[in-house]
């Protein structure tokens, strides 16, 4: 009993202590003019599909819940975003040359096909975040649109 | 019992960041490993051939083995080496045109390789078709003294298809391994 009083307490310190620590927030009031909506004419509801489902880890604005200022979720978040921007960021899309937005497309389409994105931890919390199969296959249909259409061009 | 829980998160959580740590360490110990060996090969390039280019073929056919032998942790060490071998690639030694076009493959490229690096086989097989048409586009233009055959089979990915390069005229599938080892035919020679 008394061992895991210490522990409990030392458990709770550290949890004190780790909220003093600080965190790079995912926030900008401005899209840029090289944003993914911007540069392609993308139809409502894709639109809202991608905004809601994909661009708090994909773009330069996160959405965040209340709990995002409580460690150890804000690193656990920070991370994440951290990795999906650098995969893909929907803000940068006209900055990428031909053949990488092949790649990206690509990768769109057969990560939501597959099921693989949303984050499964992602769409836990964010039961609006998760896609349906009529909205899937909406955003799919779009992407590969998208590909046929940038492979003519080339 | 909640502390508890925390303090099993906490502990995760820190020993992740630890792991991360330890990852990021080990390419700088291969960059300064890359560097030394690009020497090497820069003093090797009096054929005229581009070295660097050569180097990334070399390690893209490795690549290749290792899925054919359906090595999935093979190939994750392969795609690092190949990742590695493409940051140094060097293209101010071709036409501003060419040079744009080579950067595009290159970081394109390399973003596959890395997959490779950390992803189960199925899915650095999909990376690999993407990379194998990077490789094919890059040699357009780099040239090479190899021979080399670009084969095809119609049947990867439920018959979308896939291309890959090779230095053998006989076919040895990457994209299926020992579970369709010949299906394939070759599509092309370069050289």
């Amino acid at each position: 009993m008394k061992v895991s009083k210490i522990i409990a307490w030392i458990a709770f310190s550290a949890f004190v202590v780790i909220q003093f620590f600080p965190v790079q927030y995912n926030q900008s009031e401005t899209v840029p003019q090289t944003d993914f909506m911007l540069v392609n004419n993308v139809p409502t509801t894709v639109n809202e599909s991608l905004q809601v489902s994909c661009y708090d880890c994909h773009s330069n604005n996160t959405e965040y819940p209340w709990y995002h200022k409580i460690q150890p979720a804000a690193w656990f978040m920070e991370d994440h975003i951290e990795h999906g921007k650098g995969e893909l960021n929907f803000n940068e899309w006209s900055t990428y040359s031909d053949r990488r937005k092949n790649s990206k497309l690509r990768s769109i389409v057969n990560q939501i096909e597959s099921g693989e994105m949303p984050l499964t931890s992602y769409t836990l919390i964010h039961s609006d975040a998760v896609l349906s199969e009529a909205q899937q296959n909406e955003v799919i249909a779009y992407m590969k649109q998208l590909k046929d259409t940038l492979n003519q061009s080339n | 019992m909640g502390t508890m829980a925390l303090a099993a998160t906490m502990i995760l959580t820190v020993s992740c960041k630890d792991g991360n740590k330890e990852e990021a360490a080990a390419p700088m110990s291969n960059e300064m490993h890359q560097e030394t060996m690009g020497d090497d090969k820069d003093m090797g390039m009096t054929n005229g051939q581009d070295a660097k280019a050569e180097a990334i073929l070399t390690d893209y056919f490795n690549l290749k083995d290792a899925l054919v032998n359906d090595d999935n942790g093979k190939a994750k060490e392969l795609g690092n080496t190949l990742a590695q071998s493409l940051k140094a690639f060097d293209a101010s030694n071709y036409s501003a045109n060419e040079q744009s076009e080579l950067n595009d493959i290159i970081e394109d490229a390399t973003e596959h390789a890395e997959h490779i690096s950390e992803s189960d086989i199925d899915h650095q097989r999909e990376h690999f078709k993407i990379l194998s048409k990077d490789v094919t586009d890059m040699v357009a233009i780099t040239g090479t003294d190899k021979k080399l055959y670009e084969q095809y089979c119609p049947m990867y990915n439920n018959n979308e298809g896939g291309a890959w390069l090779s230095m053998n005229k006989e076919i040895r599938n990457p994209y299926f391994g020992s579970q369709m080892l010949k299906c394939g035919k070759v599509q092309r020679e370069i050289n």
